[in-house]
């Protein structure tokens, strides 16, 4: 099929600046700019978690910036309860959203998803543009939030109805700050919606000649089931936010019950379910995880084999398992709900399903420690990375393996077991999985390598570090140590303060840490040493073409591929591996 | 590196399954009647996974360590029987443990949340608010009065809603910011929401329950020892969220009888 | 090892309408799963007569489709000038016919206003206007593309014009079905 007759492919390199840098069409740039995006989101996220931890361990103590920073909320340095939760909702807010949506998904994907299957670009570049600014436009109304008189919401990320739905009666931050973030959140919802179309359309119609699906790097699989992931769940949180959004301003009652008295005012609301929210949130909510893992996955199966110098085991098995977790996803979001009220019943029927997903998760971690086994390891820091993903995911994955559970759920529900849970699958796991995509992809992205021995010190602190802020919080959760709590005061809780202060410690200096990173980053771009075209010696189609790529990625060649990128650990014209284009034949050991 | 990172992994893996091993931080005594049935089950899956948290971290880290490219001639190696024995004990291995857990641990819940109160199970209704916990006792008439949301008067004490002027079950309504309960006695809550979203935690009975707006839920419970404790929100309900909590007093029949009296008085 | 002839691709816009059908049909399940709950959550659920003009809209609605496939025929006869004329007309006939249905739209809404049933009256108006209201700014969606494709073959009755014109006929479609199954769940829940 002549490609050129399609929509997308075949657009002249842009000229004026603004065409170049800000309204790309190219892939490429669009996928830095979702990069770019994301740094600034997970800096702002992290400060904002600096200031919590700081808070819990240190109730007392003032903090002078803070002071100067919000006069009313934080009078003296101490912040105050309601200014603790709106920290903690944006926090939340914008690393699920803004960082662990974008970066792995929208900004790894967009850039080397085209290249990896061999297209010039994305299906639909103005879409895919579009799709960029309007996630952009999201971040910038969330963010107004916290300049609107009465400050952030604090109802979480998780907004749950009636707190969120009925207005400013419900509290500090309650008004227009709520709005604010269900507006933002529908805006992100279609910039979503348009870049899964992209990413669906690319992989089924742009593949170049001999790259069939089997033969598609497994990042490519990680992206495409992810973004149908996200065309289903995205669909879902939009009609949800319309609908709080409807209930704030539009006098409607969705999810808002009658005979409710908030602030001494009995609300003009009536009739609605609360439990919908919960509903129509969490089946988004779940998948949503798994759009900010399977990514992840897909990064360090394409990784590992090249720093492993040899193939990935269980190739089919692993694209087996991705597609499981995917499915499964949607059958389990009721396990954030075991306690809500919902028929106990229910709980048995999201458990099951919700265990299960355990066995494709387990055989993935199988697989990639399969593959470490008998390796010829090249300690690159992406290749740490890409090994400090599967040790945090062991452990994040197990501690799931009791909320899993109805009856465990009962004690650990609203402890920090929970928050030490996600914040090793999500905070740490996903970010180790776009840790090692930077690393791995910068000098093909930028023309220059990143500087190893920071990149190690960077690594070893960082995985260090990670371990001392959240495996704690497994024991404050065993303890009873409640989430979301701006201060402990309860009797119980006090004997866990001297934890609390270790784990602030640990966060701080992991933060600090980060700075390694970010100079590592800039540093690099302009003074790193030059980068070759395949410097890792890996196989797939972006290491065939220069660093950085020409505007249209493979010249005025299409690129024909023999073989899938699994070909490490043999004799190779190039080495000991084969690349995809290469019409070699395999030799048989 | 490899050699550092596998150190590195065991020592954090033998540091965090310390702590878990010697129980540091760990649940509060359990006194309740049912309560043995999740710790019986949290044991388990902690040994479980204990064990394969252990497993895979040290193997993990021994291969890491091991594979590093000494740049010798040494060939890849591929893991023993490749890919399929792997995956299907795998399969095997973590089925068995789901339906094993899963179906010890449904007979669990179903005690706890499928269960109806016996007959002679004390009554309290709980009102959630932003920020405290109300309990309500039926006193004895054995009813309780219609709640009507529109006469909430805190000033009052009229927590409630409650209407004795016109309702005579209300009358006797015995309203406390305290959960009195006599020891080894079941007791049947019903729990509703004045405001948003709140939820009851007691870690020492090991109960925990969402409050709903708009909805009644019940919580049965049986304490098994005299004593004092914490019921805290769990629900992120507003700005007092942190602060927000009540105290269950588990006495003795004769002490219970006493309060009672007392309240009923006032 | 042979370059495999991997499987001929669809063409990406076309894929592009599927997703597209495939998250609008998602969002509506769930605005319709809302209705089922909330329906069930209080017993306050005013029933009302659906505005008789949403019966002609859907007339006109479907009638569109059918214009657009003549249409659609008689520009992809390669060569015969007086069918592409013709087929044009259609076309912007059929664009014509959405804008009109739009239109209906808002007499329905105005109609139900003056009967005193606004978004925030009970939650089966709020449905009811949450459906209508979405469907037909997807409906404008379906016109803007249609007038685009009409454009593209207004200048010339390529290979990429007629594919353009397929896409929007398909998104074209799934309205009109999309609106048949909106009023199903007007007609029996309110």
């Amino acid at each position: 099929m002549d490609q050129s007759a399609t929509a997308g492919a075949g657009h002249h390199a842009p000229q004026s600046f603004l065409r170049k840098h800000v309204f790309s069409l190219d892939h490429k740039v669009i996928g830095k700019q979702y990069l770019d995006l994301a740094l600034v989101a997970v800096l702002t996220g992290m400060v904002l978690s600096w200031f919590m931890r700081f808070h819990l361990a240190f109730p007392n103590a003032a903090v002078p910036v803070l002071g100067a920073l919000a006069p009313k909320s934080a009078a003296g340095g101490i912040m105050t309860p309601e200014m603790y939760l709106a920290l903690m909702t944006m926090h939340g807010t914008i690393m699920v959203f803004f960082v662990l949506t974008t970066a792995p998904f929208a900004g790894f994907g967009n850039y080397v998803l085209p290249i990896q299957v061999g297209a010039e670009d994305m299906a639909f570049p103005r879409f895919n543009m579009m799709s960029f600014w309007v996630t952009c436009v999201a971040f910038l109304v969330l963010l107004a939030a916290f300049f609107v008189p009465d400050g952030p919401p604090i109802a979480g990320w998780t907004a749950y109805a009636p707190l969120s739905a009925v207005g400013i009666d419900a509290g500090p931050g309650m008004g227009l700050g709520m709005t604010l973030w269900g507006v933002s959140i529908a805006i992100f919802c279609v910039g979503q919606l348009l870049g899964s179309l992209n990413f669906i359309a690319t992989t089924l119609d742009l593949r170049t000649k001999g790259m069939s699906l089997m033969r598609m790097p497994f990042s490519t699989w990680a992206w495409f089931i992810t973004s149908v992931i996200g065309l289903i769940a995205f669909s879902v949180l939009l009609p949800a936010c319309i609908l709080l959004v409807l209930d704030r301003v539009g006098g409607t009652s969705f999810f808002i019950p009658a005979g409710l008295v908030i602030s001494d005012k009995l609300q003009p609301h009536s009739g609605g379910s609360p439990m919908l929210w919960q509903h129509l949130f969490w089946f988004f909510g779940h998948p949503e995880v798994y759009i900010a893992i399977l990514p992840g996955f897909g990064i360090v199966s394409h990784i590992l084999p090249a720093f492993a110098r040899k193939p990935l085991l269980g190739p089919k098995v692993l694209i087996a398992c991705m597609f499981a977790i995917g499915g499964l996803s949607y059958t389990v979001w009721g396990h954030h709900m075991f306690l809500s009220g919902m028929n106990p019943v229910s709980a048995t029927l999201f458990s099951v399903p919700t265990l299960i997903i355990t066995i494709p998760a387990t055989v993935t971690t199988l697989l990639w420690i399969g593959t470490v086994y008998g390796a010829r390891l090249r300690f690159t820091t992406a290749a740490l990375f890409c090994l400090g993903f599967v040790s945090v995911f062991v452990s994040g994955g197990i501690s799931g393996f009791f909320l899993a559970q109805p009856s465990i759920d009962t004690y650990l529900h609203g402890t920090y077991f929970v928050v030490g849970h996600f914040h090793f699958v999500m905070g740490v796991a996903a970010m180790f999985g776009i840790f090692a995509g930077t690393y791995f992809w910068f000098p093909k992205m930028y023309g220059r390598m990143m500087n190893e021995t920071i990149g190690k010190w960077h690594f070893f602190l960082t995985f260090v570090g990670v371990y001392c802020i959240f495996m704690p919080m497994h024991y404050l959760g065993l303890a009873g140590n409640v989430r979301r709590y701006s201060a402990f005061t309860d009797d119980y809780m006090l004997a866990s303060q001297p934890l609390h202060v270790f784990i602030t410690y640990a966060a701080l200096f992991t933060g600090a840490v980060q700075v390694l990173f970010l100079f590592n980053l800039v540093w690099s771009r302009f003074k790193g040493p030059v980068a070759p075209v395949n410097p890792w010696e890996a196989t797939s189609l972006e290491w065939t073409i220069p660093s950085p790529p020409p505007h249209n990625n493979f010249g005025d060649v299409h690129p024909v591929v023999y073989h899938g990128p699994n070909e490490y650990g043999m004799k190779g014209s190039t080495g000991d591996y084969v690349m995809q284009n290469s019409p070699e034949k395999l030799e048989t050991t | 590196m490899g050699k550092l990172f596998g150190f590195l992994l065991a020592v954090i893996t033998v540091v965090s399954a310390a702590f878990i091993v010697t129980k540091h931080w760990w649940l509060p005594a359990d006194i309740s009647v049912l309560g043995s049935g999740i710790d019986r089950q949290l044991e388990e899956t902690m040994l479980a996974s204990g064990i394969l948290f252990v497993v895979s971290q040290l193997v993990l880290a021994l291969f890491v360590f091991q594979y590093g490219d000494k740049k010798d001639d040494r060939p890849i190696k591929i893991f023993p029987g490749g890919v399929t024995p792997m995956v299907v004990g795998a399969v095997a291995l973590v089925t068995v443990e789901v339906a094993v857990l899963s179906l010890v641990g449904t007979k669990v819940w179903a005690n706890i949340f499928l269960t109806p109160a016996p007959a002679n199970a004390i009554k309290v209704d709980v009102q959630a608010e932003q920020f405290a916990f109300y309990f309500r006792y039926a006193g004895p008439d054995g009813k309780f009065g219609g709640i009507h949301p529109e006469l909430i008067d805190p000033g009052s004490g009229n927590f409630f809603g409650l209407d004795p002027a016109n309702d005579t079950a209300a009358r006797d309504d015995i309203v406390s910011g305290g959960l009195t309960i006599p020891v080894g006695q079941p007791i049947a809550l019903t729990m509703h929401a004045k405001d948003v979203g709140h939820a009851f935690y007691v870690p020492d009975l090991r109960i925990q329950q969402d409050f709903v707006p708009g909805l009644s839920i019940p919580l049965n419970f049986t304490a098994t020892k005299i004593g004092k404790k914490e019921i805290v929100c769990t629900q992120l309900c507003g700005l007092g969220h942190y602060n927000m909590r009540a105290y269950v007093d588990v006495v003795s029949q004769a002490d219970y009888e006493a309060w009672l009296k007392a309240q009923a008085a006032q | 090892m042979e370059a495999v002839r991997s499987a001929p691709p669809s063409i990406p816009s076309r894929t592009g309408v599927w997703v597209g059908i495939a998250a609008i049909t998602m969002s509506f399940a769930a605005y319709t799963s809302a209705l089922l709950v909330r329906q069930s959550a209080a017993p306050d659920w005013q029933h009302f007569q659906l505005p008789p003009v949403l019966y002609w809209n859907t007339v006109l609605l479907l009638a569109s489709s059918g214009t657009l496939e003549l249409a659609r025929r008689r520009v992809a006869r390669d060569g015969d000038a007086a069918a592409l004329r013709s087929g044009l007309m259609l076309l912007w006939l059929t664009l014509g016919m959405g804008l009109l249905f739009v239109a209906g739209q808002v007499v329905a809404w105005r109609d139900l206003m003056a009967q005193g049933l606004f978004l925030a009256t009970g939650p089966s108006t709020s449905f009811f206007y949450v459906f209508t209201v979405l469907h037909a700014l997807h409906l404008l969606g379906g016109v803007v593309a249609l007038g685009v494709a009409n454009r593209r073959v207004q200048a010339g009755a390529g290979v990429r014009a007629l594919s353009a014109l397929g896409s929007a006929s398909l998104y074209w479609h799934f309205m009109g079905a999309l609106w048949v199954y909106l009023l199903l769940v007007l007609t029996i829940k309110m």
